[in-house]
């Protein structure tokens, strides 16, 4: 009697101990971690800043430049003909651009081979506003990047990338976002690091953050040299950090820390 | 001719700028070297003696020692802290000074896949340094010294 309770307690402490270690390995959204008054913001059309960004980039993306050709002209009014599944597969590989081509690539190509206006700086603010524009129509679609084909040996060098420690503080992405999901740096939580809500309205710089930027933000916190936005290495990370959301839905514009 | 004068121009701008820069931030110190002795550090580091009122303020400062980014501290008034790493109080109960030191200074050679970053890590083993760090130690090696002189008084 005495041995089987002894069984049973180790049996349990197994299964909860198994529970624990488990219970961030699911994969789960930032939104997940975020706190209950954040999620409020995020889930509030009002509330969330980076609707500020979704109505400026709507704004941009029918407005007529110069040269006679708007996103508008090609993709309808609103973006009514783009095709949201086809959203959620960003960044895809683009056989005649001969590699890994993101959301903001994309846009920035448009503007330079469709409508022949200079591309927008990466990063300036009416680039990531044209990003949360586009990437929210897609919102509630499961991200669905492609893993196989092309992709498959790419997704190999993002895994390295993303495994390596860089800067003073020498961490890779992996021990914060794999190791300590869900435990507290300072007073924020650790997220598993995914992109479905991105571009995202971030509370710490109060401006919006699309993947690329968000990795530099956080390279430039470990005292680390970031890649060029369009740096190889920058987009297999993001592609890597993307095919690892999949199935998550887009929440674009998601709050975040 | 028009590109060189621009060329020209823009150094111009850049080296004043440049040298106001290395004005602000002093050169690397010279690093010391160490050596592990059974998992620990016995020698202070170039032979440096810690102050333990200073190595409070290392330890609480988010630009040096940053410690409560990951551990919790009895330190009064202090209220947000992390979860990553075990908490500090009574951590001179449980290790001696030199075993402290190698904690300090590179915890990856008793977890090769530690989060801890090394405070006193060979600076020519880290992995793309931002230009302004680059052959820097994150602490200097007084303020190691400071660090583990407050972390014993942890008892």
């Amino acid at each position: 009697m005495i041995k089987l309770t002894a069984r049973a307690w180790a049996g349990g402490l197994i299964l909860v101990l198994a529970s624990v270690v488990g219970a961030d390995q699911a994969i789960k959204s930032g939104y997940e971690y975020i706190k209950p008054e954040t999620q409020l913001m995020q889930d509030d059309d009002i509330e969330n800043p980076g609707f500020i960004a979704v109505e400026e980039g709507r704004e941009l993306f029918n407005r007529m430049p110069d040269s006679g050709k708007s996103c508008a002209s090609c993709h309808g009014e609103g973006g009514a003909k783009l095709d949201v599944k086809n959203l959620a597969r960003y960044p895809v590989y683009d056989k005649a651009l001969g590699g890994i081509v993101r959301l903001e690539d994309r846009i920035r190509n448009c503007e330079e081979k469709q409508a022949n206006t200079e591309a927008l700086p990466y990063y300036d603010h009416n680039l990531l506003a044209l990003e949360t524009f586009v990437r929210n129509l897609a919102k509630e679609e499961p991200v669905n990047v492609q893993t196989d084909g092309e992709m498959e040996p790419l997704l190999k060098k993002g895994d390295e990338i993303y495994h390596t420690r860089y800067g003073l503080i020498d961490m890779s992405c992996a021990h914060c976002h794999d190791m300590y999901p869900g435990q507290y740096i300072r007073g924020q939580r650790i997220s598993q690091g995914k992109g479905n809500g991105f571009p995202a309205y971030r509370l710490d710089t109060g401006e919006m953050a699309n993947l690329d930027l968000r990795i530099k933000q956080c390279l430039t916190l470990m005292r680390a040299e970031p890649f060029a936005p369009d740096a190889e290495e920058s987009k297999l990370l993001e592609t890597y950090i993307m095919a690892h959301s999949n199935g998550l839905k887009i929440e674009t514009p998601a709050v975040r820390y | 001719m028009k590109t060189v004068s621009t060329l020209l121009c823009l150094l111009c701008v850049s080296v004043p700028v440049l040298a106001s820069d290395d004005a602000a931030v002093p050169p690397p110190e010279p690093y010391c070297q160490w050596e592990m002795v059974n998992y620990s550090i016995p020698e202070p580091l170039c032979g440096l003696k810690g102050d333990a009122a200073n190595g409070q303020k290392v330890v609480l400062d988010s630009a040096r020692g940053n410690c409560l980014a990951c551990h919790q501290l009895p330190v009064d008034g202090v209220e947000a802290y992390g979860t990553i790493a075990p908490p500090l109080a009574g951590i001179a109960n449980r290790l001696g000074e030199a075993q402290l030191r190698l904690r300090v200074v590179d915890s990856r050679h008793l977890n090769p896949n530690s989060i801890m970053p090394g405070f006193y890590r060979d600076p020519s083993l880290i992995n793309r340094p931002a230009a302004k760090y680059a052959g820097r130690t994150f602490l200097s090696a007084q303020n190691v010294e400071d660090v583990i002189a407050y972390l014993e008084t942890l008892k």
